[in-house]
């Protein structure tokens, strides 16, 4: 299997603060790699790193096999580009964004109207970008990303502040992408989205991976999280460890018939990262 | 040049709906028409209006318009996005400067309409107005290179512009303030459009526009090396 991306110890930091430490991964071609952590992490310097737009103090990186320092317009053209800032341009239409890049990427204007017409967006075509809601900015910055057929698809929290509907909707473009062969590096505070939609995931703290597999492996590593919730009949709620040591208590509340309800409470990734960090996916580094 | 057609035909679109530039191609142009056309004066000097819009349009509009767009492309983010899908930066200079460029020159055109030059006289007044105008987006560009937000590129262009623009006339009224502005370009702009009825051109104000020129691609150069375009 061919790497698409590779990372080797990189470090950046700005006016004295380290933001990324020694920081190493590969993403595998074809794979949806999702880069997890907490607001201020270093996801959006990670991905500027890694496109080229700024450069590491220490470490390596290679994009489709070239050094991240060295990328030019051939490999620019092999990628797709969702910043968290949209950066599309606001006066002109949905239609006339896209078409903007079809010129610039050499691709017919008939996949304009196809691409719009998938993400939704077909009705709002001659509307004004800056008259599109948040979630329409963001789908047609998806679009524009799509545009040029790209082998590797970076996207910075592509739903982020999305309703549901449509970050389900995202997710059904992204999972289409990655059948067609795209590879996809995304970043996420949303635990969900990783575990439900990325074949390998990092966990990024304190400019460090802390953890780096595919969800449900990281999820059984960390098994010893597994608790028992138990609600009581007199409202109470007691949380027991999933081990032998819990055998007595909860045959205890049976035979006093004092249960309401019991779960287990497998862990996730953001109980593994709150494990981890003390802090949750939803804090500020 | 693939790429430079499209950023030139993404600006023309833009600016259409991009009132603040819009009004800077425009406005010196259609004060001019209206001017020439209603205003009459005993002793006025010969093309009076037109030397002087022909001026100020010089100083201001290609210089404000460039630093305006390039600072908001960088403010807004839409320039990282633009050089990560393998535009190369002199790619967008280039299309940016010769849209405002073309812009500009057809206003200077509508000015020059609105005079009674002949063939001759509008083809010197035309070739004056493309130097001077590509002076004025040498220095706009150097502002909105080194300006990180719009806010920044405007506190920067309103004095330079100003000067500029000011300089030719007040230096009609103020001795002092001539000898400076003879080493400024807009003040040679206008000696040059002053000549073109004497046809007897300095040889020294070409020089000093020229020069000025080279010191402006310089600092854009300066601000380039300083900023990049990120
Ligand atoms: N150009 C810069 N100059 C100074 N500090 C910077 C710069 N870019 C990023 N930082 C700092 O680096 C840290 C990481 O920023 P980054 O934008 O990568 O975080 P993030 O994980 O993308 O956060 P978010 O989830 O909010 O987007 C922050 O503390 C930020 O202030
Ligand atoms: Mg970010």
């Amino acid at each position: 299997m061919n790497h698409a991306l590779t990372a080797e110890n990189l470090s950046i930091g700005f006016a004295g603060r380290q933001v990324l430490e020694h920081v190493t991964f590969e993403v595998q071609e074809g794979e949806i790699f999702g880069l997890l952590g907490p607001s201020g992490a270093g996801k959006t310097t990670l991905i500027k790193i890694l496109t080229g737009r700024l450069f590491q103090e220490d470490g390596h990186a290679r994009l489709l096999g070239k050094d991240t320092e060295e990328l030019g317009a051939s490999e620019y053209g092999q990628i797709g580009v969702m910043m968290d800032d949209f950066g599309l341009y606001e006066r002109m239409s949905a239609y006339d964004n896209l078409s903007f890049y079809a010129e610039l990427y050499h691709v017919p204007k008939s996949r304009i109207d196809d691409i719009l017409g998938r993400m939704g967006l077909y009705d709002a075509r001659r509307r004004a970008v800056s008259k599109l809601s948040k979630g329409m900015r963001n789908r047609l910055s998806l679009a524009r990303a799509l545009m040029n057929h790209a082998k590797l698809l970076f996207l910075d929290e592509p739903t982020s502040g999305l309703d549901p509907v449509t970050t389900r909707d995202m997710h059904a473009v992204l999972t289409e992408q990655k059948k067609k062969g795209t590879t996809i590096f995304l970043t996420t505070h949303n635990m969900y989205e990783a575990q439900s939609l990325c074949d390998r995931v990092a966990l990024l703290s304190g400019g460090r991976i802390i953890e780096c597999g595919k969800p449900a492996d990281i999820c059984k590593k960390y098994n010893y999280l597994n608790r028992f919730q138990i609600t009581l009949k007199n409202g109470n709620v007691v949380t027991l460890d999933n081990n032998s040591g819990s055998a007595i208590p909860i045959k205890e509340y049976l035979e006093q018939d004092a249960i309401e309800t019991i779960h287990s409470t497998e862990p996730t990734l953001e109980s593994v990262f709150i494990e981890l960090t003390g802090k949750g996916l939803h804090s500020y580094e | 040049m693939n790429n430079v057609a499209a950023i030139f035909k993404k600006q023309l679109k833009d600016t259409l709906k991009n009132k603040t530039v819009l009004i800077q191609f425009l406005m010196f142009p259609v004060l001019t028409l209206i001017m020439n056309r209603s205003v009459r004066i005993d002793g006025m000097p010969e093309h009076f209006f037109v030397k002087m819009f022909a001026t100020m349009y010089i100083g201001m509009a290609p210089l404000t318009s460039i630093a305006a767009i390039i600072a908001e492309e960088k403010e807004k983010n839409t320039l990282r996005v633009l050089l990560m899908s393998n535009v190369k930066p002199y790619e967008y200079l280039l299309g940016i400067g010769s849209y405002i460029w073309a812009a500009c020159m057809l206003g200077a055109l509508v000015i020059c309409a609105s005079s009674d030059y002949n063939a001759r006289e509008a083809l010197i007044f035309m070739t004056i107005m493309a130097f001077g105008i590509l002076a004025s987006l040498l220095i706009g560009a150097a502002v909105g290179i080194f300006s990180k937000t719009q806010m920044m590129a405007t506190s920067i262009t309103v004095p330079v512009m100003m000067i500029f623009s000011f300089l030719p006339m007040l230096s009609m009224f103020n001795s002092t303030i001539a000898k400076i502005a003879k080493f400024v370009w807009s003040e040679q702009i206008s000696r040059l459009l002053e000549q073109i009825n004497t046809r007897q051109f300095g040889i020294s104000s070409i020089g000093i526009v020229l020069i000025n020129m080279l010191v402006f691609a310089a600092l854009f150069a300066a601000a380039y090396q300083k900023r990049g375009l990120e």
